[in-house]
């Protein structure tokens, strides 16, 4: 049996507590991995300032050829993993078969984490604003310009606990190990396999083992990272994000509630943005912060719900292998249930309709698993409760509003694709504090620029720009 | 393997056990049902039972007569109604369980928790928890029988007991309220009061914890360069919350170090104290708790019939029942799962390992809050 250890700083140890990880559809227990103790943790983070250390000993600049090459080992090599090893199509079937991702998504997803890796310089460029990156080893600089310059590291390593429902999110922290600063991973329970993967390709590549630390675990591990890295990412419900706003340690990813705004100008040739919409709302089978929840028009919008239902609602569930696969399962019992039964009960309130009924039910139960398939539901107005609801699977509500009353009803906005040329309604989008990435044009919300922050700059939570002015004396 | 080959001895020993557990039961019966004696609740509940406590329960298999006690019937008052008529003129204790929000349970106690906590000294190694030490009592305070316990055990083996303030129901209303700043505010709080007395020359060598303040003690003395072992703890006595393997491997091989003896323990406030022999490597740090039978048994009932015990080796719902004078709870379902067992020489009846919450409720408990 593939026993999977926990990973204290590259050192491996088998805890006594065992969770297994087991097939979504065959029950098959795929491996055995080794829970952690929140004390564990804990005391741990003693080393945590050694992470920082060793990876100052290497240049930033030999870091990212090091991160390149672990994009390549990541998606091309046979890798070792706790008492065996991982070819890269059984990575895929392993992610496959604990998430439910279809396995052409957890190929997909592999490629954007390539290209991530890949293309890391660019990233820390962009992200830096072209910043003289042994700034960040240094702490300080000089500007072309001759002003000095300080950024501070905020922590010698950064939290991260891991969601299990979309391996996409592993993107955000892949920058950070060629910042010089460690990594202490959580992952979520039905994914263990891309944070062992990227840390296995990671060593292989060169990286000093000292700088990641694995903690599979359950919630006490989860407050462990959270309390004990200065540092922290979390991924989690709205409740989640609710709990940690304004917390200056934790950085919350929650839902998206990404959505698409056709302004008047644009909105009476909808056709033409079709693709578009069904894209933005069926890719990664929906799972995304970045998928599109929302479809706001001022009017045509029953016939673009209609279309949309036509286009999505005769989607049925795959065999997780099959390349034409939408749908991914759940695989934690009573989830599927839970939100079917909310919908239900959505969609009795006065002006809202569900346009994907006529094509079957929405809730299809497996032996071990269940599925929801695509819902497409027409909101009269912005006022139902189910006009702002995001869940995990393809579902999108269009709703009918006013242009100028849009961007107060649309709430919290991860992904903004705003297609108008009304320059007065994208001054007011430009201005909108409550929309994160603004797209503006026909641009599908899942389509990243990864060239830009996402939910917040990533060097900005972990250094802090402060004044430090020096002399002959600075010998550091 | 319902049927295992136990040695002739232990067989012997487990037979001798059978017979004075079944012998208590009767005695308890007569105790609590008997007009002159009795408890009120219970002659009052032995109106509706459908058969007569005194003459149809002989033997502690018997008691599946009563069906399960609901902990429902402790809440609320009047509580008198809980004290036997024979220890009427006693001063009689009340200890609480719960009560976050709402009435918390509460159980009656007049001597019971001294005889309880006198039965587990004899299993403590006075090596390391020597007799005449005095003990740090790092646990939950107010009105809980742990605390006064604690004092008592400290006191019968010669030593005086410093305690801290504690309220686990402030620290379960910040867990449930998210406020986790608040929450280890409230820890540091708590360990800067121990601290405080270890700091002070009390020759403290004993004390009692739970696993997340023992963790967050360590932590602390490691971070002012000492340790548990370096301010001269060697024994501690720890409970109150879920214990894993796993937990009490890393504590063993990470915090305490080969001096310092730890003790797990399971129990609450409607049983007495489950004792553990300390846990080794050889067994994989098992933890296996035996009830200071016959005050108590604990047996360990097939998750889908909670009339029939689970066979050894396996895992069901945890069912309690108390035998003592002052307090008789027949076949309580409690809120906790384990495995099933064998008996040892030492303790022979059976025993329950790897207890962790019922998975029934584990998702709507807040556990190992302090």
């Amino acid at each position: 049996m593939l026993h999977i250890p926990i990973s204290r700083w590259g050192e491996p140890y088998k805890s006594l507590d065992i969770d297994k990880v087991v097939h979504f559809e065959t029950g098959e227990v795929l491996a055995e991995v080794s829970r952690a103790n929140g004390g564990l943790v804990e005391r741990d983070m003693r080393y945590a300032q050694r992470a920082r250390d060793v990876l100052r000993e290497i240049p930033i600049k030999e870091l990212l050829q090091m991160v390149k090459k672990a994009a390549d080992l990541y998606t091309s090599a046979t890798l070792p993993l706790g008492n065996g090893e991982q070819t890269p199509e059984q990575f895929v079937r392993m992610q496959s078969a604990t998430t439910g991702l279809p396995e052409h998504m957890c190929r997909f997803n592999m490629t954007k984490n390539h290209f991530v890796l890949n293309e890391m310089d660019k990233i820390l460029d962009a992200l830096t604003r072209g910043l003289d990156l042994t700034v960040l080893t240094k702490g300080y600089g000089v500007e072309s310009r001759g002003v000095p310059i300080s950024y501070q590291a905020q922590s010698p390593v950064l939290g991260l606990v891991l969601p299990s429902n979309s391996p996409g999110v592993h993107t955000l922290w892949l920058p950070i190990i060629p910042m010089q600063i460690g990594l202490v991973l959580k992952p979520g329970p039905q994914e263990p396999w891309t944070p062992y993967r990227m840390a296995n390709a990671f060593i292989q590549a060169g990286i000093p083992k000292q700088a990641i630390a694995i903690y599979p675990g359950l919630g006490d591990v989860g407050a462990a990272v959270l309390q004990h890295c200065p540092r922290s990412l979390i991924f989690g419900g709205a409740a989640t994000v609710e709990q940690y706003r304004g917390n200056p340690r934790v950085q919350a990813h929650g839902p998206g509630f990404s959505k698409i705004l056709i302004g008047d100008d644009k909105v009476d040739q909808w056709d033409k943005y079709l693709d578009l919409m069904v894209d933005s709302v069926l890719v990664n089978s929906g799972r995304g912060c970045i998928n599109c929840s929302g479809i706001w028009v001022s009017r045509h919008a029953r016939k673009i719900a209609e279309a949309l239902a036509e286009r999505m609602g005769p989607i049925m569930p795959l065999p997780p292998d099959d390349p034409k696969a939408a749908l991914a399962a759940f695989t934690v019992k009573g989830q599927a249930d839970a939100i079917n039964t909310e919908i239900d009960h959505d969609v009795k309130q006065p002006g809202v309709h569900d346009m994907t009924a006529k094509f079957g039910p929405r809730l299809v139960k497996k032996e071990r698993c269940d599925y929801l398939r695509p819902t497409v539901i027409l909101c009269d107005s912005p006022e139902p409760a189910i006009a702002r609801k995001e869940y995990m699977f393809p579902f999108v509500t269009v709703v009918q509003c006013p242009q100028e009353k849009m961007i107060e009803k649309i709430g919290p906005t991860l992904v903004c694709t705003a297609i108008t040329e009304d320059p007065k309604f994208q001054r007011a989008l430009l201005d909108a504090v409550h929309i994160d990435r603004l797209n503006i044009g026909a641009i599908p919300t899942i389509k990243l620029n990864w060239l830009q922050p996402h939910e917040g700059n990533i060097v900005d939570f972990l250094f802090r720009a402060r004044a430090f002015q020096f002399d002959g004396m600075l010998k550091a | 393997m319902s049927t295992v080959a136990l040695s002739s001895e232990l067989q012997e020993k487990v037979q001798h056990a059978r017979e004075e557990l079944d012998a208590h039961v009767r005695e308890i019966i007569r105790w609590h049902f008997s007009p002159e004696t009795g408890t009120p609740f219970w002659l009052e509940k032995a109106k509706e039972l459908p058969f007569d406590p005194l003459k149809d329960i002989q033997t502690f298999d018997d008691l599946r007569l009563f069906g399960h006690f609901e902990d429902e019937w402790l809440r609320g008052g009047p509580v008198r109604r809980w004290v036997p008529k024979a220890y009427a003129h006693r001063p009689i204790y009340v200890f609480e369980t719960g009560g976050t929000t709402g009435i918390p349970k509460t159980r009656i106690a007049i001597d019971d928790f001294r005889i309880d906590y006198e039965m587990f000294s004899e299993t403590l190694p006075d090596e390391y928890f020597p007799k005449g030490a005095n003990w740090l009592m790092l646990g939950p305070s107010g009105p809980r029988r742990l605390r006064l316990a604690v004092e008592h055990l400290c006191q019968y083996r010669g030593g005086i007991c410093f305690c801290v303030d504690l309220d686990p129901r402030w620290v379960i209303k910040l867990i449930k309220r998210g406020w986790m700043e608040h929450l280890r505010a409230y820890q540091d709080h708590v360990i800067d009061q121990a601290m405080t007395i270890l700091s002070a020359n009390h020759e403290i060598k004993c004390m009692f914890t739970t696993p997340k303040l023992l963790d967050a003690l360590a932590a602390r003395l490691e971070k002012e360069g000492t340790s548990i072992a370096k301010v001269g703890i060697t024994g501690i006595f720890c409970g109150g919350t879920e214990m894993t393997s796993q937990w009490i491997r890393f504590a063993i091989e990470e915090l305490l170090g080969p001096g310092v003896y730890i003790a797990p323990t399971y129990g609450n406030t409607l049983m007495g104290l489950a004792a553990a022999d300390m846990p080794t490597p050889d067994h994989d740090y098992k933890i296996t708790y035996y009830a200071p039978q016959p005050r108590a048994v604990v047996q360990v009932m097939d998750f889908d019939d909670y009339e029939k015990e689970v066979p050894y080796g396996q895992e069901g719902r945890v069912m309690l029942t108390t035998l003592t004078k002052e307090f008789f709870v027949p076949r309580f379902m409690e809120r906790d799962e384990g495995v099933r067992e064998l008996p040892c020489l030492k303790y022979p009846w059976d025993g329950v390992s790897g207890v962790k919450p019922f998975r029934g409720f584990a998702a709507t408990t807040t556990v190992g809050v302090y």
